[in-house]
Parts: C-alpha cells; sequence; structure tokens
C-alpha cells in the first residue's frame, strides 16, 4: 500500500506516450503545481502555519527566468538560479518581520505580499510589459538540449517532482523536520524545549518560497509565455485546493491533490455548461468522505488491512 | 544561615498578565538546590501560570534569579538553556512524532552529540522501560499514564537542574498518578530540584520538603508536610490566609 502511489506514478508515465499531447500537458501543469504545493505543504503542513502568498515567490522565480532568458540572452540554469535564490532572499526580508504573526494575521500578511507583486507585475511595465506578458520565453532544456516533445517535457518535469519530493522527505524526517511539526503541534511546548521557533517558520517560509520559485520558473518555460496572470490569485486557491485535497502534512498528498485538480476538469469536459457545478460537487464529495485528503486513503486500508 | 544563601531558583515579586488581567500577583517563593517543592491549590489560583511566567511564556514584572543570577526575560529558549525545564500541563507532547522523536527533540539543545544523546535515551529508558517498548509507536497512541512519562521522560533528556512540573497526576488513575509521584520522588532523592504544582495535595505533600499554597493569584502561605496532616488542615490555613 506504501509504494501504491509511486506505482501508480510509474504506470501514468508508462502509458503516457498513449495520451495526446494535450492530456500530457495537463500532467505537465500538474508536475509544476506538485512542487509549488509539496513547499506549501512544508509551510503548512508540517510548520503548522498559513500562506496565501506563496504566488509572490512563484512570480519572483517565474518573472526572473523569464526576463533574463527572453530579453538578456541568458542561459536557463543561470536565470533559473538567480529566480530562485532571489524568491529566497525576498522570503527572508519579507519573512523576518511578518512572521511575528500568527493565523489569520499571518495569512492577510501574506495574501497582503502576493497582490503587492502582482502589482509590480503589472505596473512594472518597462520590465514586464505588464498585461501583455512577455513571450518568447525558451522551452526547457536540459544540458544543451532543448526538450520540445510535451511527453518528454512531462518525463522531465516529473524527475524533478521526484527530487523535489525526496528532499522534502528528508528534511522532515529530519531534525528540523522534527522541529517543524513540534511548532505545528505546540508553539509554547517547542519554546520550552529550547527550539528556536522564530528560526524554523522564517527556515520554513524560505524553503516554500524556494520550491515556489522552482515551481514558477518551470511554469514559464513550460508555458513559453508569462503575465501576471499566471501568478495571480488563481494559483493560490488551485494551490490550497491540491494541498486539502492530497492531504495536508501527508509526504505525497501535494503530488495526488496536484494531479486531481488538474485532471478533474477534463474528465467533466463532458458535462459542458455544468463543467463547474461537477467539480464542485466532486470536490465537496472528497472532502466529505476524505477529510484528511485522498492521501489518508492509503493509511485507511493499511489499517483495515492491520484490523 | 541565610534560607536563601543555597537557593537554586529565588523568585520575588513576579507578576504575570494575560492582556488586562493580572492573573499572578506579586508573587515571592524559592527552591534549594535539591529540594522538591509543591505549589499547591484549586483551580485558577494561578500555579501554572506561576510555571508560565518563570519560563518566560506569559508577560509580567518581578525577577526571578536562577544559580544567583538573573533569567532572560520573555525567554522560554534562555530558560532551557540555563537549566530549567518544564512539562506543562495537559503534557505537550507532539502526537503525531514517535515516541523515539519526541525524546530526540527534549535534547534539542545538544545538537548532533549522538554519544550524549544515546547516554540520556538509555538513562530515560531506565527510569520508564514502558517508553523502550513502545519507542517506535506513535506518540498520540500511547496512553495517558504513558504520555505523561514521554512528557516527563522528554523534559529529562534536557539534562535540566530545575523540572517545573506542572499537574503531572491530571487525568490519570489514582495507581498511575502514584507510579508517576514516586518516580519524580526517585529523580528528587538522585539530586534533581523540583518544583510541582500540583492539585492532589495529599499526593504532593508525601514527596515535597515545603509546599506553597496559592489562591486567587497569589501565595498564601508556605507550609511543610508535618503541618498538614489532614485537608481539614489544608482547608484551615487557606481559610486563615484568604
Amino acid at each position: 500500500m506504501r509504494y501504491l502511489p509511486a506505482a501508480l506514478g510509474l504506470v501514468i508515465l508508462a502509458l503516457s506516450p498513449m495520451f495526446g499531447d494535450y492530456l500530457v500537458t495537463v500532467l505537465g501543469f500538474a508536475a509544476i503545481y506538485a512542487i509549488f504545493v509539496i513547499g506549501l505543504n512544508f509551510f503548512m503542513g508540517y510548520a503548522g502555519q498559513v500562506s496565501f502568498g506563496q504566488n509572490a515567490f512563484a512570480a519572483i522565480g517565474g518573472y526572473t527566468s523569464a526576463i533574463l532568458t527572453a530579453n538578456y540572452d541568458w542561459g536557463l540554469l543561470p536565470a533559473f538560479a538567480v529566480g530562485v535564490v532571489g524568491a529566497g532572499m525576498a522570503a527572508f526580508v519579507v519573512g523576518y518581520p511578518a512572521l511575528r504573526l500568527r493565523g489569520h494575521y499571518l495569512a492577510m500578511a501574506t495574501l497582503a505580499l502576493g497582490l503587492i507583486v502582482y502589482e509590480i507585475a503589472v505596473e512594472w511595465d518597462s520590465m514586464t510589459q505588464g498585461y501583455m506578458g512577455i513571450s518568447g520565453i525558451p522551452p526547457l532544456a536540459l544540458g544543451g538540449w532543448e526538450i520540445l516533445d510535451p511527453h518528454w517535457q512531462l518525463y522531465f518535469l516529473s524527475a524533478i517532482v521526484v527530487l523535489a519530493l525526496f528532499a522534502a522527505n528528508r528534511l522532515k524526517k529530519s531534525r528540523f523536520g522534527n522541529a517543524l511539526l513540534a511548532i505545528s503541534g505546540s508553539e509554547s511546548a517547542a519554546q520550552a524545549l529550547g527550539v528556536d521557533i522564530a528560526y524554523y517558520k522564517l527556515a520554513a517560509f524560505v524553503i516554500a518560497a524556494i520550491y515556489a520559485a522552482v515551481a514558477g520558473s518551470l511554469m514559464v518555460h513550460f508555458v513559453g509565455f508569462v503575465s501576471p496572470e499566471v501568478f495571480g490569485l488563481n494559483m493560490v486557491i488551485a494551490g490550497f485546493m491540491m494541498l486539502y485535497v492530497g492531504g495536508i502534512g501527508s509526504t505525497l498528498g501535494p503530488i495526488l491533490g496536484a494531479c486531481i485538480i488538474s485532471l478533474l476538469p477534463e474528465i467533466f469536459r463532458g458535462f459542458k455548461d455544468y463543467q463547474d457545478l461537477a467539480f464542485g460537487a466532486a470536490l465537496i464529495l472528497i472532502l466529505i468522505f476524505a477529510p484528511k485528503g485522498v492521501a489518508s486513503f492509503g493509511r485507511f486500508f493499511a489499517r483495515g488491512r492491520r484490523n | 544561615m541565610n534560607a536563601m544563601a543555597d537557593a537554586l531558583i529565588e523568585i520575588k515579586g513576579l507578576t504575570a498578565r494575560y492582556g488586562q488581567v493580572e492573573a499572578l500577583h506579586a508573587t515571592d517563593l524559592h527552591v534549594r538546590r535539591g529540594e522538591l517543592v509543591a505549589v499547591l491549590g484549586p483551580n485558577g489560583a494561578g500555579k501554572s501560570t506561576l510555571l508560565r511566567r518563570v519560563m518566560g511564556l506569559v508577560q509580567g514584572a518581578g525577577s526571578v534569579h536562577f544559580e544567583g543570577t538573573p533569567l532572560p526575560v520573555n525567554d522560554p529558549r534562555g530558560c532551557t538553556k540555563r537549566g530549567i525545564v518544564m512539562v506543562p500541563e495537559g503534557r505537550g507532547i507532539f502526537g503525531p512524532m514517535t515516541v523515539l522523536d519526541n525524546l530526540d527533540l527534549g535534547a534539542y539543545l545538544i545538537g548532533h552529540d549522538r554519544a550524549e544523546l544515546k547516554r540520556r535515551l538509555e538513562q530515560v529508558f531506565e527510569l520508564f522501560p514502558r517508553l523502550k517498548e513502545r519507542q517506535t509507536q506513535q506518540a498520540g497512541s500511547l496512553s495517558g499514564g504513558e504520555q505523561q512519562m514521554l512528557a516527563i521522560g522528554r523534559g529529562l533528556m534536557a539534562a535540566p537542574k530545575l523540572l517545573l512540573l506542572d499537574e503531572p497526576s491530571l487525568g490519570l488513575a489514582p495507581r498511575l498518578a502514584d507510579e508517576i509521584l514516586t518516580t519524580l520522588g526517585h529523580l528528587n532523592r538522585s539530586g534533581l530540584s523540583v518544583l510541582l504544582v500540583e492539585q492532589k495535595a495529599p499526593m504532593a505533600l508525601k514527596l515535597a520538603s515545603r509546599a506553597y499554597l496559592m489562591a486567587v493569584g497569589q501565595v498564601v502561605a508556605e507550609v511543610t508536610p508535618d503541618q498538614i496532616g489532614s485537608a481539614n488542615d489544608l482547608a484551615r490555613y487557606y481559610l486563615a490566609s484568604t
């Protein structure tokens, strides 16, 4: 049961040559969102904090990659690195004061951060070209090889998802992860054990921002275009849906959530005018029957087998 | 000899506030090295607030000297570094984590010294063999008594000089509560100083060398166990002092 999701993932990848380009592209978006949500899960699921502003860091990563590669002819990797480091530094600068806030206040502060970065993307016309967006962004590449085939793009993105998941899982199972779980359980109990909660919250925020920036950068190279809407509030809402439907705090929840939320609209496409209705109903049913997310089904079955 | 001269912790004029409400009023007390001192009182007397204030988890005025020097203000981590460890009311264990991970966090401040960590773990397992049996189990799935053992064991992992214990018998069957308090007695006899907050006065007075009685946010009397022969004696002290 433990390896079922991984086995399912491998089966999907093995069958993907039979899928059309459209479905493969949808799965590619799901992979990018999975990276974004793995980071969100780190901050919300493990550290027990709230952020509505991770789209800001995705935008920093995405726009930096887009501007440096499309406007200044930088290579993909250096542009990506600058974007990710920049987002990490921005998270550090913003998180240092903001993480003194808790609960709803922290949520509001991070929401404001997302809105500010969105406005900058809209207004800084000379650099971002506002609503017109930046086109001509080079595609994903490995070394000197540009990955143009959607199937290969999916394999490439899946490999990054595996790496991202592996890194998050290692961190979760380390002393660092235990300290985050302790903070999530009880800040005062963690403090009384000597855990430096300000440091850990900030570190979790920076890590989540780095994941978001990686996702943002991959997004712009995957699509070849970027405009402010790509990193708007929709991204926040989608990220939250993926996190809760997949299972907040679980290891595989972000990937399951990203796949489900990306694929459900396609499954209901035949409903035409009622597509959104069917999508909403499906979400409600999932959360009624799996309030801890789809990943909790694995634990449910494992418990049933033990009994 | 000055009674305070060998005080491990000395609290003077300590107050604590939750917003506008003062929950602890000008409290004085001390604990000598190797002593087990009980703080007794009914619900709402300010016992837990006293411990939380000492740890810096609640704000207020007054002074706390530990080993002769002032404790850092509002700095729980600093208090732990100095050797004061609190086992909170309700145990404060981390349910989703294993017993071993909980204990490991108790020794958080020693960093990555694996040998020292192992030595402390062995000491805790010797004291609470049941924790050793359940070390890979999720802490949230332990029984109430085992969770209390884990909470105390986790506190001991920090190798404290002074253990602040908040209602360790709360919610436990009398036999288990007895077992926990007996273990505390052993720890105290081996040299650990303890400030024990308890509602179950007879149990606490069996172990303590002195006790402070608290009511409505202040210490109303300091007694020795031989002054309290029965529940009536305790009631008399309260009535005389409130």
